[in-house]
Order: structure tokens, then C-alpha cells, then sequence
């Protein structure tokens, strides 16, 4: 069953920039995708649009059998309890710990105390922090604040999660212990991901599907696919 | 259940905030204080007089003066009309031999002066003193009495009355404008207020937004972080009201200047005018933190 459909979309930014040409894909429940391309090739946006953080300017854009393209500003907090999302940057809260870092998004939605901690321990186990739990962000490397935060986005066990150059900011090493966080939340959770990203090496390496982007067009949706330019 | 979580974590937020921006949150405070102090003088002002308005007119009386020299037979004559207008409640006659004693009484300068004048030269003269059943139509009935023959003037007391009153509305309004200007200056600083927690706060918000949280849970927050600020801001004005107004009933022992006016007993008056007050000061706060959210935070 397709988790995500996008029919037709294009995104043109009120600058008159389109980022986003005649868009259509359909992508499965359970699956990892890549989305690659160069910078500006429109990666960001395409994400940026399923978690309607950006509204297409034509087209559907489906996520889990709700149109995000209607759906009403008071409304898109239900689209978001529904995934996880990652950026290249993090976005922690400097001044708590990991564990309240991750139980702010359940405290947000107004989750029991129990219920929270239970989630939270689980969510800091499977990313392999369970050691650092009352540590501060400053007191992590890089590599454990992103872990931080694939935890703090899965910690509501998600149908899907969106991650925009998860290691844009790491080196190779700590890049692939990422990339085997995310395979493990994949293949355990059963939690759909579609990663943006522009480093070749993984991508070559992971063996998953690919969509590949140029300039606002899609050029390739391949399966088991490599990078190429 | 999940409500009071979400409230619980908002009311711990709020004061944090009023906490980190202690400066402005002080400004914002002492505005809210000083607005609500006027407004709680002028409330227990207001209530009073409008008491002891209605206190006067209460037992308030018509003097009826007959002409000077009158004859028995056109007295009662007098007294006949007085009877037969539906107004009137009751009425007793002061020959001006009375009147004199009593004014001699009252005052030792009166008592000097009156005692040189006899009955023929004196200035005074004889009264009917008239009670009304409805105090509403009593200029009119004034004006009946004042047609009756025989009578030549006719007083009652509502010219101080209606100066006090008058003279009241006038300070009314001016402190009706005190007011509004002060609850603006007050909205405005806890606007800024609420704007510094915003911006500090903006990380936090955005991950909000990401993880889904509602607009109400993002909002709330700010909006009690103004009730807060309204809630500190009455702490003190309440203060004021109660002890002052105490202090000040006692001090009079209940009354002003004569018997005539009685000020309100202090209970339960100077609970009501705290609740006043307070709700006042959570509107005020309400109104500005509303207004700042939706400003600056785009939800
Ligand atoms: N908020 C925006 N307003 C205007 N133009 C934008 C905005 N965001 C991105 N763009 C433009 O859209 C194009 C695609 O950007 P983006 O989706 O960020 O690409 P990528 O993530 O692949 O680098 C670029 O030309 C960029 O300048
Ligand atoms: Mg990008």
C-alpha cells in the first residue's frame, strides 16, 4: 500500500522561483527511500511539502490518506503527530537534558508521565543513548545530538519519518553510525523514511531506493539504486 | 486529564517568563497596580455615593414656608390642600415661634440675634415641614404645593443633592478617562512583555509546531503568562482596598462629615470590590497577551 502520492505537484515559491515541476511519485509503506540531487534541485522542498511546512502551488500531495495540500492551518498539527522529522542542524533545546529533550514532544501533545518515560527510555535505546540520558546537548558529540534528535522524532512512533541531510553536518564515520540508526528504526519499527541527501557514499553503500532530482525535476525513481549525477 | 497537564505545564511556563524577564514583567506589574488602585478608589467612591444619594433622598423633606402674618383660618386651609395631593405622606406644622426656639438652640449667635425680634418683625415664619411617599416625583410636588394660597416659598434639599452628584459625574468621567488611558499604556507593556518571552521562546515553539503540538498548547502559555502578570498586579491594589477601606471606616466611624451620609459597611463591600479588581486585572492581562500572540506568534 502507498503511504505517500504525489500527482502532478508543483511548488513555485512567491519569489517566482519553482523549486518543484509536474511532481509524481508513489511511495510504499515500510520503504527507505533517498532523495538526491544537487543543491537547490528542490530535495528541502519535497520534504518540506509532506510535512506541509510548504503548501504545493498544483497537485496532491497524499501522506497516509490525508490531502496535505487542503489541509487547514489549525489542522496540520494532526499531520504532524503523525511523522518524525530530522534536520541537518539538530534543533535541541539547548538548556535541557536528553531526556527532557525527547519527552518534550510527547509533552506537547499531552501524553501521560508514565506513558512518557516508558516511550522516551524505549525511543533512547534504540538510537543507543541510553547511557547519556541526563546529559546536556553541549556535552554530546555531533553524531549523539542527531541521535537526540531521530529519537525525539520517533519517540511518537511515527508511520513515517522525514529526515533532510541528517549528516550534512557529521564525518563519514559518525555518518554511517546515523545511517544504521535510521536502517535499524526502519527494519524494527517498520517506520517509513525518506532521507534528502547529497553524500554519494551512502547512498551507494545503503542499496535503497533512490529519487533522483535535477532542477525541480524528477529524473530517476529507482529501485536499489546509486547516485548518479 | 490531559487538560490539566497541559494547563500545569503552562502555568509552570508563564512563570518561569515572568521570571527571565523580570524588568519588564516588574513594568508591566506596577502599570496593572497603578490602574487598578484608581480603579478601586473610583469603584468604592462611586458605590458610596450612589448609597448615600439614595440614603438622602431617602427621608428627604419639603420646607413649606406660608406668608408672613397668616391667619389660622388660611393654616388650615393649607393643611387641606397638603392633604388632598396623593404625593404627599405626611406633614407637621412649625409655628415660627418654634422654629425660632429651636434655631436658638442650635446656636448661640442665633440665640442673640432672634432674641431682639419679636413675633411681628421676625423674618422667620411658619413651616409645614412635608414628607413624600415617591421621592422621584418630588420637584413635582414641590411645584404643586408652591400653586397652594398662602404659600410662599417652597425648598427641599435636592439642590445639595444634586450638586454632590453632579460635581461627582464631572470627577467620574475624568477618572473614567485616567483609566482608559492607563489600561492602554498597560496593555502595551505587557504586549512588549509577552513579545520578549515569544522571541526568547522561539526555538521551542518551532519544535512545538514540528512535533505536532496544537495551536491552543502553543498559545496558551502566553496567555496565562498575562493573567499571571494581571493576578501579581491586583496583589496590591486588593491589599489597599481592604485594609484602607477598613482603616477609613473606622476612622469616620461609618459616617462622612453628618449623619446624613453613611458610608457602605466593609462587608461584604470590600470582598466584592477585590473580586472586582482581580477580575479586572486578569482581563487586562488577558487582552494584552492575547493581542501579542496574535502579533507575533503566527498560529
Ligand atoms: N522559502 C523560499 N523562498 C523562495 N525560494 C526558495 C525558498 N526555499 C527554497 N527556494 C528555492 O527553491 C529552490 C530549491 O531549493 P531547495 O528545495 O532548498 O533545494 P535543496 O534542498 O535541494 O538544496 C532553490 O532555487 C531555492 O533557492
Ligand atoms: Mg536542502
Amino acid at each position: 500500500m502507498d503511504l505517500i502520492r504525489m500527482k502532478n505537484v508543483e511548488k513555485k515559491y512567491k519569489n517566482g522561483v519553482t523549486a518543484i515541476y509536474d511532481l509524481n511519485l508513489a511511495i510504499e509503506k515500510g520503504s527507505f527511500v533517498f532523495v538526491i540531487g544537487g543543491s537547490g534541485s528542490g530535495k528541502s522542498t519535497l520534504i518540506k511539502m509532506l510535512y506541509r511546512e510548504e503548501k504545493p502551488t498544483k497537485g496532491q500531495v497524499i501522506v497516509g490518506g490525508l490531502d496535505v495540500a487542503k489541509l487547514k492551518n489549525k489542522k496540520v498539527y494532526k499531520l504532524r503527530r503523525k511523522l518524525g522529522i530530522v534536520f541537518q542542524d539538530y534543533r535541541l533545546l539547548p538548556k535541557q537534558t536528553v531526556y527532557e529533550n525527547v519527552a518534550f514532544a510527547l509533552e506537547c501533545i499531552g501524553e501521560k508521565k508514565d506513558v512518557i518515560r516508558t516511550k522516551v527510555l524505549k525511543a533512547l535505546e534504540d538510537v543507543g543513548l541510553k547511557n547519556k540520558v541526563h546529559n546536556y546537548p553541549d556535552q554530546l558529540s555531533g553524531g549523539e545530538q542527531q541521535r537526540v534528535a531521530i529519537a525525539r522524532a520517533i519517540v511518537n512512533d511515527p508511520k513515517l519519518l522525514l529526515c533532510d541531510e541528517p549528516t550534512g553536518n557529521l564525518d563519514p564515520e559518525k555518518s554511517l553510525e546515523i545511517m544504521k540508526v535510521l536502517e535499524d528504526i526502519n527494519k524494527m519499527r517498520g517506520t517509513t523514511i525518506i532521507m534528502a541527501t547529497h553524500d554519494k557514499e551512502i547512498v551507494n553503500k545503503m542499496k535503497k531506493q533512490v529519487i533522483t532530482l535535477k532542477d525541480g525535476h524528477l529524473v530517476k525513481f529507482k529501485q536499489k539504486g546509486t547516485y548518479v549525477e | 486529564m490531559k487538560l490539566f497537564r497541559m494547563l500545569g505545564r503552562s502555568i509552570r511556563d508563564a512563570i518561569k517568563s515572568v521570571i527571565r524577564n523580570f524588568s519588564l514583567s516588574l513594568a508591566s506589574i506596577s502599570c496593572i497596580t497603578i490602574t487598578l488602585i484608581i480603579v478601586a478608589i473610583a469603584i468604592i467612591a462611586s458605590y458610596n455615593v450612589q448609597n448615600f444619594t439614595k440614603e438622602i433622598e431617602r427621608d428627604m423633606t419639603i420646607v413649606v414656608f406660608l406668608e408672613n402674618n397668616i391667619e389660622q383660618e388660611d393654616i388650615d386651609d393649607v393643611e387641606k390642600e397638603l392633604k388632598s395631593i396623593p404625593n404627599v405622606e405626611k406633614y407637621t406644622f412649625q409655628s415660627k415661634q418654634e422654629v425660632k426656639k429651636q434655631m436658638q438652640e442650635e446656636s448661640d449667635v442665633f440665640n442673640t440675634v432672634l432674641e431682639n425680634w419679636d413675633d411681628e418683625e421676625s423674618p422667620l415664619k411658619d413651616t409645614f415641614q412635608v414628607k413624600v411617599r415617591n421621592v422621584e416625583k418630588l420637584s413635582n410636588t414641590a411645584k404643586k404645593i408652591e400653586k397652594v394660597d398662602h404659600v410662599s416659598v417652597v425648598r427641599y434639599g435636592s439642590g445639595m443633592v444634586d450638586k454632590m452628584v453632579k460635581a461627582f459625574n464631572s470627577v467620574e468621567k475624568v477618572t473614567f478617562g485616567i483609566v482608559i488611558a492607563l489600561v492602554l499604556v498597560t496593555v502595551f507593556l505587557i504586549i512588549n512583555t509577552i513579545k520578549l518571552t515569544i522571541s526568547a521562546r522561539r526555538r521551542e515553539i518551532s519544535i512545538m509546531r514540528l512535533v505536532g503540538a496544537s495551536n491552543f498548547t502553543i498559545k496558551t502559555p502566553f496567555i496565562i503568562e498575562g493573567m499571571i502578570l494581571g493576578i501579581f498586579g491586583s496583589i496590591v491594589p486588593i491589599l489597599i482596598t481592604t485594609y484602607g477601606y477598613l482603616a477609613f471606616y473606622r476612622h469616620f466611624e461609618g459616617h462622612l462629615y453628618s449623619q446624613l451620609i453613611e458610608l457602605i459597611k466593609p462587608e461584604p463591600f470590600i470582598y466584592q470590590i477585590s473580586g472586582i479588581v482581580l477580575l479586572i486585572g486578569i482581563i487586562v492581562g488577558m487582552i494584552g497577551s492575547s493581542s501579542a500572540v496574535r502579533k507575533y506568534l503566527k498560529v
